[in-house]
């Protein structure tokens, strides 16, 4: 049987394909690429690489230990690089992130709460950020994270920079 | 032998190929050993059976989609959520300009019961309308049995992630879901998940890769992560999108390996626009009124993002939404 073999891309790997017009505007498809966007991203920066009226993917720059962050909904975190340790935690105070909060709100330092848990994931691994909850991501070194979520604090739109025109 | 028909089904008796024929409204479906005959009260049609087949399939399979599924350049439907529209020629410039097309419109468990019976008279135990052409038989010539395990196959649906408790659960040999041929090389890790007492059921992660690496079927987006009305829906691509889709939202792709070739043309009247070619990471956008059709040289992964909030298709319909979702 013939042997086949799966590309993955990754920060320090990657080729990009892109828009070829006919009759159209390359802008329409808003047309970026994961890696290269984290790779010109500072680490944690939620950069937008998709936006669906309020709904986002962000790409994340996963190096160091991150802030802690709370959701107001289920968020989802795919890691597409790297590997990254998913720290979580849950609220004592579940009001600190305010009713309808869209996205996540930044913590001050380490929230009260009790530990839940941790994961430790590598490349394809997806894991819940429950709402409820806050979590905290740790990468030795540079990784990828894309996230699932709605626009909210945080989110950073630049369009411009990184998609194909 | 007169031909008798049931009730909104179709004929009792098979024609000499052994294949039954349907009607639905003004439409007439009917298959020979190599093509099925569409029939309309202006017009006809044919298409190879395989490739009606293997659109047929996911038409039903993911209860008409968001928006338009072409069978090809002349017959489809458009999904209105309740009812569905079925057209030949509708979003052809040609067959309009000629007045060739025509439209119409049926309760969705009509149009859904029809084609259910028309795919599982007209599939063979040979064929499988999901299985890449490399991975199934043929589904051509004189009818030869049924094959109702492949063509009834659980679409999955994540209430709120695969591998939460109580939800769609993770794929496995133990389950019926050997890695695909495609994917040997494919790593088989679980993260490592470690929860605190108390909170085994709250710290979930499972591999995304390893579960599309499994998957048994090709091109039939299947939900895996759910954040509010925002829809992961990852599917594994092998030859060619057996359908156009012609958008209603705007719709997310994400290739998360290897490399999907896109043709993209107006929803309305079939004119190219682009081609947009996707290799690893790299995202695009498919506006709300174009129609695209991929072409996959090796079984890739592709993350489908959808919007499902029910307004969408009747705010960007009526001028309210923008058809394409930035705007820099």
């Amino acid at each position: 049987m013939r042997q086949y073999f799966t590309r993955f891309g990754s920060l320090e790997r990657y080729e990009k394909g892109g828009v070829e017009v006919i009759n159209d505007d390359p802008k329409n498809y808003v047309f970026s690429n994961i890696f290269e966007v984290a790779s010109k991203s500072k680490p944690y920066e939620k950069v937008a690489v998709g936006k669906n009226l309020e709904y986002v993917i962000e790409a994340i720059r996963a190096e160091g230990t991150s802030e802690w962050r709370a959701p107001g909904h289920d968020e989802f975190a795919l890691v597409m690089d790297g590997e990254v340790e998913i720290r979580l935690m849950k609220l004592d105070n579940p009001s600190v992130v305010p009713p309808g909060t869209q996205g996540s709100i930044a913590l001050k330092g380490t929230p009260a709460g009790r530990k839940m848990g941790v994961v430790r994931t590598r490349r394809g691994h997806m894991t819940l950020l429950p709402v409820g909850a806050a979590y905290q991501f740790h990468a030795n070194r540079p990784g990828v994270v894309l996230l699932q979520t709605i626009a909210g604090n945080g989110t950073i739109e630049r369009w411009g920079d990184i998609c194909q025109k | 032998m007169t031909a008798h028909t049931l009730p909104e089904i179709g004929t009792i008796e098979p024609n000499q190929h052994g294949y039954r024929s349907f009607s639905l409204g003004k439409f007439a479906f009917a298959r020979d050993e190599y093509f099925a005959y569409i029939q309309w009260p202006k017009g006809h049609h044919l298409m190879p059976v395989d490739a009606f087949l293997r659109a047929l399939q996911r038409d039903i399979a993911w209860g008409f989609f968001y928006g338009t599924v072409n069978f090809d350049a002349v017959i489809g439907t458009l999904n209105h959520y309740g009812t569905v529209d079925l057209f030949a020629g509708r979003y052809n410039a040609h067959y309009r300009k000629a007045g060739l097309d025509y439209v119409e419109t049926f309760k969705t468990p009509l149009i859904q019961r029809v084609f259910e019976a028309m795919l599982d008279d007209w599939t063979n135990a040979t064929f499988d309308p999901f299985a890449s052409p490399a991975e199934t038989g043929s589904a051509f010539g004189p009818k030869n049995g049924h094959n109702k395990e492949a063509i009834t196959r659980h679409r999955v649906t994540a209430r709120r992630m695969v591998g939460a408790p109580g939800d769609e659960p993770r794929r496995a040999d133990d389950n019926g879901f050997p890695v695909n041929r495609g994917f040997v090389d494919v790593p088989q890790d679980e993260p490592d998940v470690k929860p605190e007492p108390g909170f085994e059921d709250e710290v979930v992660a499972f591999n995304l890769l390893a579960y599309l690496s499994r998957s048994d079927v090709t091109w039939n987006p299947s939900v895996v992560s759910v954040c509010k009305n925002s829809l992961y829906c990852p599917t594994t691509e092998e030859y060619i999108l057996p359908i156009i889709h012609g958008n209603d939202r705007v719709e997310w792709f994400v290739q998360l390996s290897d490399e999907i070739h896109w043709e993209v043309e107006d929803r309305e009247t079939g004119a190219a626009r682009a081609r947009v070619t996707m290799k690893p990471g790299d995202v695009a956008a498919m506006p709300a009124d174009i129609r695209h059709r991929g072409f996959a040289p090796k079984r890739s992964m592709l993350l489908v993002w959808e919007n499902a909030s029910p307004e969408l298709p009747a705010l960007i319909s009526q001028g309210k939404l923008p058809t394409n979702p930035v705007q820099f």
